[in-house]
């Protein structure tokens, strides 16, 4: 490495530890994020991906309606099994960790999720949910790094968004500080060999100025990740346990992040749902009790919420393989302790199925971001409608 | 008579000598690259009179290949465009050469009814991580070791394009039967591995085709295989996949043989309408129609014109190229052949364009430098930890590939690997360890091979069960790998060596160029002709790019 390199390196360094951002690849920050006095990145958002679509009717259960239990014969949860929430509904037994949240008030359930003109492939849908988009509609960035880019985090937080898992960015994708994380070990060990900068401006190619950019914000991430730090609660052994772990982590030795994105799956269970799902719950419900005990640990749990989401929901009738297939509208749970629990939205009818045996939508998704954004996150209306393309109903869930 | 002969063979010589600098004047100007503008004219004029030289023979290889040598790439330097592509293509094979592990040859029904749990979960444990293991290592070897890396390029292209994964197929022996069958079309007749890949069990069993029936339908064979393997999405409705599901119903397995089996009784043969068109149609005959579809031919070139030739392709390009394929009948080879002589493969635009493989970068890296490598097996899970788990890709749409194979995460796991790959500084006490070290050389690294595998990566239990096999030397059942040493699940590599056994006229400017696709950004030739200074080549980011 020339002499020159390594002085802008360090250079670069210098200034990034000060939370400026001048030495970063060009165009990083040529889009001028708007500046929100009253936006609250201090609030954290958890978002919890059920890769591959949770059967939502096994889930959040319409466990009184004779409806369900016709459609679902064989793998249909019994009466006597189902965790009450309430005269019509109730939770899959391997949610159990769930229900001390529940009774804490903590817990919502936004029932009848969905969007119009669903699309049923796993990964357009999942496209259309992580970009905030129309079903017709094709949109290259998430909606968080949007909402980002409209609204900055501070430039002293490690990242505006992380992904833990390795895998792709979902709602983070394309975002200017998103960083994905499997492991913080492995990433502070690792980052020092990311040694980015392209000091002669050769880096024409497209690919090439990718790496550079990750090169850039993993150095900007370690510096601002304090190895010391480590938690005392513990977290599930379980892959869904571990990932929660690590985005604890991150959490406690940074100096803040908006948004982590964590996941558990596969939930597409065309076959044998039964196993499958009832492992999965209980992993999503032990791993969302560990989160809470770490966030308490760390005075945090107070402005902590955390979303479940996936593509959409599975087809009212089980199939033949005592599965479910397909299908749109879906339930799912915010979570944490400023939030209102209770039930929200409008379950769909189980009689009154579309002409494809599949449940229709009253709540349309971006709901519930609009509601994040403005609620959780303080984002105006007009902030919140440049983000996701159009006005949406605010959800009252959080006091 | 040699008075004669003389004036007349001056000038000619003269000729020759001039036709001899401006060979090698142009030649040095490719091999530099420093400064791409001028290069790159260059390059755009093919010289086949005296090969396509370093460059072009350099980006063929590596698009085609695992991390060439730099011997093969001078050899292909030789060759003109045309020669080196048809070469390419004639050496291909349709199997494996590698000894396959020995439980692959027959099929024994793992999961019975009546087992018991502890029967089932050893069951379980002994397809899942026992034999996942062998079968990746299995894979891992035959890509280190095959005489044509485009075979097995093509075979792993399948693979993620005709998706099954063992986490859900589970018996190992399937898995390694889908991998035979891949390999067997890899560069074979699209249409025929599309017939095959309907009927192969693993398949049956990953989409749920083995359970739809006459009545009670499973939809999901019949979606992806309009969505994933054939059309692409928008091409087909919601009935569509309803009617699909019907003509497939009743194509089953044998759970006893492993094998397809077609049960009558479970199939649906009233009358479906599928794009519009009716009649009485079983799963044959919707194959039959999807390959009617223009569609077909487009999404698919599409898919290998981003794995070839670039991120972005070229609309015209790609309807072109589909239209050769649909009028050789899907046969690929000519196919490759039309994509590999297209002007859009060697528009240097393109080069340098592709972000590579976790295969590629890491079997290309063991390939390239001449690694010895006696157990596979921890590079199968140090692939895991890059974000390619052979026989596991993520979900039915396989890998996205290109710049999704990199974020932070994976970025950084790459430069670990790199880093431990060609790590010289433990190497003291790695030898001190081993009872028999290779020669005393302080430019060698010879290491237990999991040293590859970063512990801090191994999440889950299953991750964690199959480093721990690794660790052993695997589960010892399959044949040795590599010859050139005695040190037992080690790996080994000479600096020293690779740079001696370089052809004499390599200069330095030509060895960055073997080593990059495009010039370089932290490392500045010459490069220091020692471990370190491979390292560091090997950490640049231009050594992602292919």
């Amino acid at each position: 490495m020339s002499r020159n390199r390594r002085d802008f390196l360090n250079a670069c360094a210098g200034t990034l530890a000060l939370g400026a951002g001048a030495c970063l690849a060009p165009g990083v920050w040529a889009q001028t994020p708007g500046r929100a006095a009253s936006s609250n990145y201090r609030r954290l958002l958890i978002l919890v991906e059920l890769k591959g679509a949770n059967d939502g009717l096994n889930t959040f259960i319409p466990y009184a309606d004779e409806a369900y239990h016709a459609l679902r014969p064989t793998i249909g949860i019994k009466r006597d099994q189902v965790l009450q929430l309430s005269e019509r509904f109730g939770l899959h037994p391997s949610l159990e960790p769930l229900m001390p949240l529940w009774s804490q008030g903590e817990l919502a359930a936004v029932t009848g999720v969905g969007y119009p003109n669903p699309n049923l492939s796993h990964f357009r849908s999942i496209e259309i949910w992580d970009t905030a988009s129309n079903s017709s509609d094709y949109l290259a960035d998430g909606w968080l790094a949007r909402a980002f880019a409209a609204v900055a985090p501070p430039r002293s937080f490690v990242a505006d968004g992380i992904a833990v898992g390795g895998g792709d960015l979902g709602p983070l994708a394309n975002g200017r500080r998103a960083l994905s994380i499997q492991s913080t070990d492995a990433f502070l060990r690792q980052a020092r060999l990311a040694d980015a900068n392209d000091a002669n401006g050769r880096a024409k190619n497209e690919a090439l100025q990718h790496i550079l950019r990750l090169e850039s914000e993993v150095q900007s991430a370690a510096l601002n990740l304090d190895p010391k730090v480590t938690l005392a609660s513990a977290f599930p052994n379980h892959a869904f346990g571990q990932q929660a772990k690590t985005a604890m982590q991150v959490i406690a030795a940074s100096p803040g992040v908006a948004a982590v994105r964590i996941s558990l799956g596969s939930f597409d269970t065309h076959q044998g749902q039964a196993g499958t799902q009832q492992a999965l719950l209980r992993q999503l419900g032990e791993g969302i009790d560990a989160i809470k005990r770490a966030c308490v640990e760390l005075g945090r749990w107070g402005d902590t919420a955390i979303v479940t989401y996936c593509e959409f929901g599975r087809r009212a009738r089980e199939n033949q393989s005592a599965g479910t297939d397909h299908g749109t509208a879906n339930t799912h749970f915010v979570i944490g302790g400023a939030v209102k629990g209770g039930l929200y939205g409008e379950h769909p009818s189980l009689t009154d199925l579309t002409g494809d045996g599949n449940l229709r939508f009253a709540t349309d998704y971006r709901s519930i971001y609009h509601t994040i954004l403005s609620q959780w996150w303080g984002f105006s209306a007009a902030q919140s409608a440049a983000v996701l393309g159009g006005r949406y109903a605010t959800l009252p869930l959080f006091g | 008579m040699l008075h004669r002969r003389a004036p007349l063979s001056f000038p000619a010589t003269v000729g020759w000598l001039l036709v001899c600098l401006i060979a090698l004047a142009l030649a040095a100007t490719i091999a530099s690259a420093q400064t791409p503008a001028p290069a790159q004219k260059v390059q755009a004029s093919p010289m086949p009179a005296v090969g396509m030289g370093f460059e072009e023979a350099r980006h063929l290889l590596s698009r085609t290949s695992f991390g060439a040598r730099p011997e093969d790439i001078e050899t292909f330097a030789r060759l003109s465009r045309v020669d080196a592509v048809d070469r390419l293509l004639a050496e291909t094979r349709t199997r494996a050469q590698y000894p396959a592990p020995p439980w692959a040859a027959i099929y024994e029904r793992p999961f019975r009814p009546g087992m018991t749990p502890e029967q089932r979960k050893e069951a379980n444990r002994r397809e899942l991580v026992e034999r996942g293991l062998e079968l990746r290592t299995w894979w891992v070897a035959e890509m280190l070791s095959t005489p044509t890396p485009l075979t097995e390029k093509m075979t792993l292209f399948w693979h993620n394009h005709f998706v099954s994964s063992q986490q859900k197929v589970r018996t190992a022996q399937l898995m390694y039967a889908q991998n035979a069958l891949l390999r067997q079309y890899a560069l074979g007749n699209f249409g025929a591995l599309l017939r095959a890949v309907s009927k192969d069990p693993a398949m049956l069993i990953y989409l749920d085709g083995a359970q739809n029936r006459k009545g009670a339908p499973n939809e999901n064979f019949a979606r992806e295989v309009m969505e994933l393997f054939t059309l692409g999405e928008g091409h087909y409705t919601e009935a569509d996949i309803k009617e699909v599901a019907r003509a497939f119903t009743g194509w089953s397995i044998d759970p006893d043989r492993g094998e397809f089996r077609f049960r009558r009784a479970l199939h649906d043969d009233g009358e479906k309408v599928i794009f519009g068109q009716r009649g009485r149609f079983n799963g044959d005959d919707v194959i039959t129609l999807l390959l009617r579809q223009p569609a077909t031919a487009e999404f698919v070139v599409g898919k290998l014109w981003r794995e070839f030739i670039s991120a972005q392709p070229d609309p015209a390009g790609v309807r072109q190229l589909a239209a050769v394929w649909r009028s050789s009948n899907y046969e690929i080879k000519p196919l490759l052949r039309a994509m590999l002589l297209s002007d859009a493969f060697w528009s240097p635009t393109n080069r340098a364009s592709l972000v590579k493989s976790p295969v590629e970068l890491v079997i290309g890296s063991l390939r390239q430098f001449g690694f010895s490598v006696e157990d596979p097996a921890p590079f199968a899970i140090a692939l895991r930890q890059l974000g390619q788990d052979l026989f596991a890709p993520p979900n039915v749409k396989g890998w996205p590939g290109g710049e999704s194979w990199l974020n932070t995460s994976t970025l950084l796991a790459r430069k670990g690997f790199l880093n431990r790959l060609f790590r010289a500084d433990e190497m003291q006490s790695a030898m001190s360890a081993g009872n028999s070290a290779p020669t005393g050389n302080a430019d060698t690294t010879a290491q237990p091979a999991t040293t590859v595998i970063d512990r801090a990566m191994l999440g889950d239990g299953r991750a964690r069960r199959q480093a721990q096999l690794a660790l052993r030397g695997g589960t010892g059942k399959l044949p040795p790998f590599g010859v050139s040493n005695q040190l037992r699940g080690q790996y080994f590599f000479s600096a020293d060596q690779w740079f001696a056994q370089l052809p004499r006229d390599m200069d330095d400017a030509r060895i960055a160029s073997a080593l990059f696709a495009g010039p370089p950004l932290q490392v500045s030739p010459p490069l220091p002709h020692t471990l370190a200074g491979l390292r560091s080549a090997a950490l640049d980011p231009m050594y992602e790019l292919k």
